[in-house]
């Protein structure tokens, strides 16, 4: 009997989770609270779509060619998809019997030994670093940095790659004091293949009203590109490069 | 000297056979695109002339002048110049640029209202000849077409027909003029004549006989035109300029001939690298030289143009001639027929801009070189103007020396053609299944009257049931409908120079058409797997559905639904093969809406699956726009599925994305972009339209949601589709995405 999990949606054509033509699965519940999440509807996990690994892995069986001839793979994303950690496993474990690349989107928000397993079959991990203030990481997300900048650490000593991303916020992520920590401590690890910056955008709000829910930054403007790279020369500074590859 | 003793013999020195000279001659090409050149000045200023005109042209209601007293011949103008010192590529339809021709012969009605719609008279003369004196193919038609063939024509379900204008989808082997010179093409058609001194003097060896002696002399009339532009083209071309002036000659007096749907070109490209490859050798051209003679043809094909109705261009958006150029694909014997002139017929996309005319269509093998695949997704990205077909699938039944007609149609060059047929219209089939063949907008009685489903809640079985019998009264009735059409026009329209380009005895395909099939496949998947309710009015006839229930859509690639689709396809294509066809016709099917699928929709009624009274169709076998939830390669999935061997006249997919949907850089993107190629291919695909879209396109695509239906949007780790976003959101993304601030 294979194993269960609650899903959002599919997207078989996803091109900037990860290398390549990506098949993305978007895991349903998340444990944070992000005011500017652009999905607010996967937070419950309750409002997912019950599917199976047998039923998912066939549905990514159709998709191997463009997979293989363009270097992409799998990502799991979300939500948060280290919130159902055995379902993932199991799925990561038979992606990697199709000698797939793959990938997790995750907030980093866990608990490192509930993931050792689960990382072994995991080739890149897509890490949100969303504020490197303790403070202000826990306003802007409703919980606390500690557990996510020990597993970026973690990630390092084992020498998984991550890319690392960070979404300007006006006036909330993109403080010049905040920026050089987070630099410092991007350049404190030995993993990093790419630092991404993503823009801030309202698109998300129409989700919270769906919801019923009030959006959190009403009255935020979405990131420029003049705040994009402000943000990006201050780390350029410390010669990390903006959205390329580097070797890890 | 001859030169053609420099070019390696074989086969083609003692008949007609213009593969056997490209295998043995060409030069396949695996390196990339950086020895290509810009523009030359004179190009670009022969260019801005012209450019000048065709703005004259669009501001003067599309039309910039007409030529109401000739009727249109190979030599009944003048010669025609942009600009005879800075040409360098001669010939014209008329005596000046842009102006249009008459051609009477596929119907007169057409030329007189083309005419008046533009503010001009036609030739008093010319209409009473044509009235009085001489039948055209379109008088021919209707004094056969049936009560049944008319009321199936005006209600819609049946639809497009040329029977009214010149059928097109003939490409001639333009190839012949330069590399045998029209004297030998003449010969040829001599012996053929000869040939045909048999005994029996059927009715098919008469014919055949009187279309050879029609053919010598538009041949004949070939050299004449050319003499009077200065050229001898009775000889050889000895070299690129007159291989390439030779050629357009051959295609020029084609469309001096006819005014047909599609006049496509055929496949050239790599033929003219042999001259090509062979002057650069000799020193006698620079690459310079060489791109600016492919850039002056080019400009030649861009500027052909026909009389039309403005309601015809209604249905098929715009001026289009399909000008169709085939480059690429592998041959038999494994070899790319990719050369260097691949290349520089792309580079002109660059040199001149982007256009949809010459409609460059890439053959795509898995196998094609990857500097040449890299550069077709480079040119697709910056320019949205290449169609893509699986050279992998056609080869199988066309060989490697064959050529699309119009968008889609797959011919062997200079040995097959087909009879065009347009389509009918499956959606509207099924409701007149529901309906008791009466029409569901003017509740007429079109088709044969049966009983109709009274229910109030279709059954899948008994939908099933009456539709399979519907369909195959509607192809008898279609294929009947099309021996007459073509009767009529091999009869008072026939194509006198495209056929002398061909052989003696050609394949001919009956090609039959199918448009609404996402339509009716997403109806029958409802009726299956959902409860769909009929709403009746007053007389009884179903007008509107009610869906209770989901169900599963075309273009999820769910197997359950896309068999549906692929089903439809083979039951209709066997129903159509039921029936004789003209001239003993091989029938075949497209999937293909051209750009009709609005006016389709237009004349269709509510259907089961949720579509309302007047909606667009999608195109071609297009999912329908905002069902495809799950992204664009299982929507691509879905579409390969269909079975090419049961719709050999092809299948066409329009696939339109944002650059930034494609990756973040140029690299990955174009690497991208190849990947789905190769993949869609791979899987079976036949065709596909790609379109890479900045701003001016998601206005129009707020404008016109069905012609975008997978415009994808990336918004920051997020992909959104971009017609299912609301009004503001859609405005929302077009200031953010185009408008940055810096």
């Amino acid at each position: 009997m294979s194993i269960k999990g609650m899903i959002h949606s599919i997207e078989t054509f996803g091109t900037v989770d990860g290398p390549g033509i990506r098949y993305i699965i978007f895991m349903q519940g998340c444990p944070l609270r992000c005011q500017y999440c652009h999905n607010r509807d996967t937070w419950n996990i309750k409002n997912g779509r019950e599917v199976s690994v047998d039923e998912l892995i066939n549905d990514i069986k159709k998709y191997i060619p463009f997979m293989k001839s363009s270097n992409g793979g799998v990502t799991i994303s979300g939500g948060e998809p280290t919130l159902q950690i055995e379902f993932i496993t199991a799925l990561l474990k038979e992606l990697k019997k199709l000698n797939l690349h793959t990938c997790i989107d995750t907030s980093g928000f866990v608990d490192i030994s509930l993931l050792e397993e689960t990382l072994k079959y995991v080739d890149l991990v897509l890490l949100d670093l969303k504020h490197i203030d303790n403070e202000k990481h826990l306003q802007l997300t409703g919980v606390s940095n500690k557990k996510i900048l020990d597993f970026a650490k973690h990630l390092s000593q084992q020498q998984i790659k991550v890319w690392i991303r960070h979404v300007v916020v006006p006036t909330l992520t993109d403080n010049p004091t905040d920026v050089e920590k987070l630099a410092l401590f991007i350049n404190s690890l030995k993993n990093v293949a790419r630092v991404e910056l993503l823009p801030y955008h309202s698109m998300g709000k129409i989700k919270w009203q769906k919801l019923y829910q009030l959006y959190p930054l009403e009255g935020i403007p979405n990131a420029t590109d003049g705040n994009l790279q402000q943000v990006s020369k201050i780390l350029e500074k410390h010669y990390i490069k903006i959205n390329e590859d580097v070797v890890a | 000297m001859n030169p053609q003793q420099t070019f390696i013999t074989g086969n083609w020195n003692k008949e007609i056979d213009v593969r056997n000279f490209i295998q043995l001659n060409y030069t396949p090409y695996l390196g990339d695109a950086t020895f290509l050149t810009g523009a030359t000045n004179n190009t670009t200023e022969l260019w801005q002339k012209v450019s000048l005109l065709m703005d004259k042209e669009r501001n003067n209601n599309g039309t910039l002048d007409i030529d109401t007293n000739i009727i249109s011949t190979i030599i009944s103008h003048e010669p025609g110049y942009i600009n005879k010192e800075m040409e360098k590529i001669f010939g014209l339809q008329t005596d000046a640029p842009l102006k249009r021709s008459i051609l009477p012969y596929g119907g007169i009605r057409m030329v007189e209202k083309s005419c008046k719609a533009y503010g001009y008279e036609l030739n008093p003369q010319i209409s009473e000849i044509f009235n009085k004196y001489r039948k055209t193919h379109n008088d021919g038609v209707f004094d056969v077409y049936t009560p049944e063939m008319n009321a199936a024509r005006k209600a819609g379900i049946i639809t497009g027909l040329p029977d009214a204008y010149g059928r097109g989808r003939i490409i001639g082997d333009y190839r012949r003029v330069a590399l045998y010179g029209v004297d030998r093409l003449i010969k040829d058609k001599k012996h053929q004549l000869i040939s045909l001194e048999i005994e029996q003097m059927t009715e098919e060896v008469i014919r055949l006989r009187e279309e050879i002696v029609e053919q010598i002399k538009a041949l004949q009339e070939l050299n004449e035109m050319a003499a009077s532009y200065g050229f001898n083209i009775s000889v050889p071309a000895t070299n690129t300029i007159e291989a390439i002036q030779w050629l357009y000659f051959g295609y020029l007096a084609a469309v001096k001939e006819q005014n047909g749907a599609a006049m496509s070109l055929g496949r050239v490209s790599t033929f003219l690298d042999i001259y090509i490859e062979k002057d650069l050798k000799e020193g006698k051209i620079t690459e310079e030289a060489a791109q600016e003679l492919i850039d002056h043809f080019v400009m030649k094909l861009r500027m052909v143009r026909f009389l039309r109705t403005p309601e015809y261009n209604e249905l098929f958006s715009g001026d289009p001639t399909w000008v169709t150029e085939c480059i690429g694909g592998m041959g038999l014997d494994g070899r790319p027929l990719v050369t260097k002139t691949s290349f520089r017929i792309l580079n002109t996309l660059y040199n001149l801009g982007a256009a949809p005319e010459p409609n460059l269509t890439v053959l795509w093998s898995t196998k094609l070189p990857e500097n040449f695949k890299a550069y077709c997704s480079k040119v697709s990205i910056d320019t949205s103007s290449i169609q893509y077909e699986n050279d992998d699938l056609m080869r199988q039944y066309w060989g490697d020396d064959y050529g699309i007609a119009c968008c889609v149609s797959a011919m062997k060059i200079g040995k097959q053609i087909q009879f065009f047929g347009a389509r009918c219209n499956l959606a509207k089939a099924l409701l007149y299944a529901i309906n008791g063949g009466r029409d569901e907008m003017s509740g007429i009685q079109v088709g044969p009257k049966f009983e109709p489903i009274t229910g109030d809640v279709l059954d899948y079985d008994e939908v099933m049931k009456k539709f399979n019998t519907f369909i195959n009264w509607l192809a008898k009735l279609y294929v009947n409908t099309l021996n007459v059409i073509h009767y009529m026009h091999d009869k008072y329209a026939y194509e006198k120079i495209q056929m002398a380009l061909h052989d003696r005895d050609v394949l001919r395909t009956m090609a039959c058409g199918i448009a609404g099939l996402s339509v009716c496949t997403d109806a029958l998947s409802a009726i299956k797997h959902a409860k769909v309710k009929v709403i009746r009015n007053k007389e009884g006839l179903a007008v509107d559905y009610l869906i209770e229930g989901d169900y599963p859509k075309y273009g999820n690639n769910i197997d359950m639904v896309d068999e549906i689709a692929s089903n439809l396809v083979k039951d209709f294509m066997d129903a159509i093969k039921k029936n004789n066809t003209y001239r003993n016709a091989l029938p075949t099917q497209s999937v293909l809406t051209i750009t009709s699928n609005v006016v389709y929709g237009k004349k269709t009624g509510s259907t089961p699956d949720g579509r309302k009274s007047g909606e667009p169709f999608a195109p071609g076998a297009n999912p329908m726009h905002g069902r495809d939830e799950k992204g664009a390669l299982a929507s691509l999935s879905s579409v390969a599925k269909l079975p090419y061997q049961h719709s050999l006249d092809g299948i066409s997919y329009t696939f339109s994305i944002v650059p930034k949907a494609l990756g973040k850089t140029t690299l990955d993107r174009i690497k991208i972009l190849s990947s789905i190629l190769d993949g869609y291919f791979a899987q079976g695909g036949h065709h596909i339209n790609i379109n890479v879209f900045e701003k001016e396109t998601l206005l129009d695509a707020m404008k016109h949601p069905e012609k975008y239906p997978q415009l994808t949007v990336r918004v920051s780790g997020y992909a959104v589709n971009f017609i299912k976003l609301t009004k503001e959101q859609q405005i929302d993304i077009i200031n953010r995405t185009f408008h940055g601030e810096v």
